[in-house]
């Protein structure tokens, strides 16, 4: 089975954001694999080893998304695959990298592609759904079970905490939700081995793209963080007389009930 | 500059969700004047296209066949898109719900367009559509324009304000027969898991547990106090990862992200995956045992104390409030 899996490297959940000159300050914070991603990789690997095949695993970004990509190659991924837009292409957006990703799997024999439902960073969700579209195969968002019988796939989705049974067919495209698996960490003869494992590179000329081609449809015009939420208000006193004062302060001062 | 904005009304179990009210408020700000056009897909849903208009839109287009009882990407996609196909319009929106989230991708891939996701405000501003959505899981904020193609954009749910509804608009309600087919997704079961009542997204009020409430149990005391209020249940992942409840009730980094009026977070420590997901909520309450706890630097009122102790006395309190007001 021919196994891909979408990865994108993002910032440390642990990061604070800090701003400078309008723009995310990128400096000294810690990336790491989406933790979706993560979800995403874990399965197509039990996959790999449960029905034989390959995993590839693909990432669009800049050259420092190779150490995410030996990270999965440690966890157990054959392949990588890191596509270098950074000296083409200066605003993306989600159109931009599904046009990119669906131009380099159209020349290929997919079977399954898996991502994670959204990424951290962004959080729009998009990009495993148009890359389904633009492949023309059927695809289910936010899953939490895979089973696969030959090209017949059960999956389960979860739809703001009800789950759904759906049955659908190879190939086809899926992303996942937390609880789909229990993402390892890398093993120490793991991580040697990846070292070994292919990286390819490719850029927009590798797959016959211009700039034109993937230019944004949509642009950020400005970054900003939310207004800093002071420290309120610790009551004291007897219990009782801070939870009358609580509810009197949440009615009448806060009016929220 | 006015333009043609379709909203997709979401159904769930029989009634429009509030989101599709938000949304139609949405698209009267990207309309400029300009129709406002609701669409219902379904497989008996024309009585709400009524509706749709009290709450601002100016006409209704309905799609119903029995393939499109439940959601599919692929007959809700076709439905969509023979809508699109017969108004032509200049902008889109829909709520960022499970539907929205799963359908609108879909939709932008096949009109090659650009999708504003999870948008929550829209306003007009230097001649430009601005919608304005949280990125790092509300850690930031994006000012976000269209520059090429159609205005297409996801709104979440709770965040921009509904027209109020006005039962003596009218407006015309036609529907446009699509022949559904070829489905490649086929849903088999629904096994319903979501607390009854209450949706979390769109919660005004919300009670979150954490580790603190040590078991399954413990959420009870939190479940009482929500239903007081009219509220849903949340919880840190802390609390889903020592299995007291289920994943689809996690709020944070990597669960939800909610914005209620109040959020009560109780034996939650405020780690900063969790603080993403609730700390633009407009009033926080922290009930932990700990003085020293991250979440009293959030919290706009804090009680140090017990849970056990405190949640079910909160409970009584706000009972007396509503017995007097
Ligand atoms: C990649 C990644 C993603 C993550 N995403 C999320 C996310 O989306 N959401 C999330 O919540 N976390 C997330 N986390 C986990 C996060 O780092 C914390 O581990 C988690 O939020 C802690 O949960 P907690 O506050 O319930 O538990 P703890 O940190 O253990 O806190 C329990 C609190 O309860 C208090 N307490 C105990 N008993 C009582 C009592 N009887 N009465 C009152 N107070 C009491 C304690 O004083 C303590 O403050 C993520 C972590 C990683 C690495």
């Amino acid at each position: 089975m021919n196994i891909y899996v979408l990865m994108k490297r993002t910032f440390d959940t642990e990061e604070k954001i800090v701003l400078s000159g309008g723009k995310i300050n990128e400096d000294g914070a810690e990336f790491i694999i989406n933790p979706y991603d993560e979800y995403a990789i874990e399965e197509a690997i039990q996959v790999r080893d449960a029905h034989g095949g390959e995993v590839t695993v693909i990432s669009v970004g800049n050259e420092e998304a190779e150490k995410q990509l030996r990270t999965a190659l440690a966890m157990g991924a054959d392949k990588a695959v890191l596509i270098n837009t950074e000296d083409d292409i200066e605003n993306s957006d989600q159109y931009t990298t599904a046009k990119v990703i669906a131009e380099y799997l159209k020349e290929k024999e997919v079977d399954l592609i898996l991502g994670g439902n959204v990424a951290i960073d962004g959080g729009t969700g998009q990009v495993g759904p148009r890359v389904a579209e633009l492949l023309n195969i059927p695809y289910v968002t936010t899953i939490t079970k895979l089973d696969i019988d030959g090209t017949k796939v059960t999956v389960t989705r979860d739809v703001e905490g009800d789950s759904e049974i759906i049955e659908t067919s190879l190939p086809l495209l899926v992303t996942a939700q937390q609880g789909l698996n229990e993402p390892r960490y890398p093993s120490l003869p793991g991580i040697m081995k990846a070292k070994k494992k292919p990286l390819e590179e490719l850029e927009l000329d590798d797959l016959d793209l211009e700039e034109d081609d993937v230019e944004a449809k949509t642009k950020t015009i400005e970054i900003f963080l939310p207004p800093k939420k002071e420290a309120g208000k610790v009551l004291s006193g007897e219990l009782t007389d801070q939870v009358k004062e609580l509810v009197y302060l949440l009615h009448t001062e806060a009016k929220v009930v | 500059m006015s333009r043609k904005v379709l909203v997709l009304g979401e159904v769930r179990e029989g009634s429009l969700r509030n989101v599709s009210f938000e949304a139609i408020s949405a698209a009267k700000t990207v309309a400029e004047g300009g129709e406002v056009v609701g669409v219902l897909i379904g497989d008996a849903v024309s009585a709400l296209g009524s509706e749709l208009i009290k709450y601002g839109a100016d006409r209704v287009v309905i799609v119903e066949d029995e393939k499109l009882k439940q959601y599919t990407s692929d007959g809700y996609s076709q439905a969509l898109l023979a809508v699109i196909d017969q108004e032509k319009p200049e902008g889109i929106i829909i709520g960022h719900t499970a539907l929205g989230k799963d359908l609108s991708p879909r939709i932008a891939g096949k009109l090659s367009s650009g999708l504003i996701s999870d948008a929550t405000a829209v306003e007009v501003a230097g001649g430009n559509v601005v919608f304005t959505r949280p990125i790092y899981s509300g850690k930031a904020f994006e000012k976000k324009i269209v520059t090429d193609g159609i205005i297409f954009a996801t709104v979440r749910p709770n965040n921009i304000a509904p027209l109020e509804k006005d039962e003596s608009r009218n407006g015309e309600v036609a529907s446009l027969s699509v022949d559904i087919k070829d489905l490649r997704t086929i849903i088999k079961e629904v096994v319903r898991k979501a607390a009854e009542g209450v949706d979390l997204s769109e919660a005004k009020v919300i009670v979150s547990g954490g580790r603190g409430v040590k078991s399954a149990d413990g959420f009870k005391p939190l479940k009482e106090l929500a239903d007081v209020l009219g509220g849903a249940v949340g919880a840190s992942r802390g609390a889903c990862d020592a299995e007291y409840c289920d994943y689809s009730m996690q709020i944070g980094q990597t669960g939800k992200v909610v914005t209620p009026d109040l959020y009560i977070a109780c034996g939650i420590s405020g780690a900063i995956q969790h603080l993403a997901g609730m700390s633009n909520s407009k009033v926080i309450v922290a009930i932990n045992k700990d003085p020293e706890a991250n979440i009293f630097k959030v919290a706009d009122y804090g009680i140090v104390g017990d849970l056990f102790e405190v949640v079910p006395m909160l409970t009584e309190e706000f009972k007396k409030l509503k017995v007097h007001s």
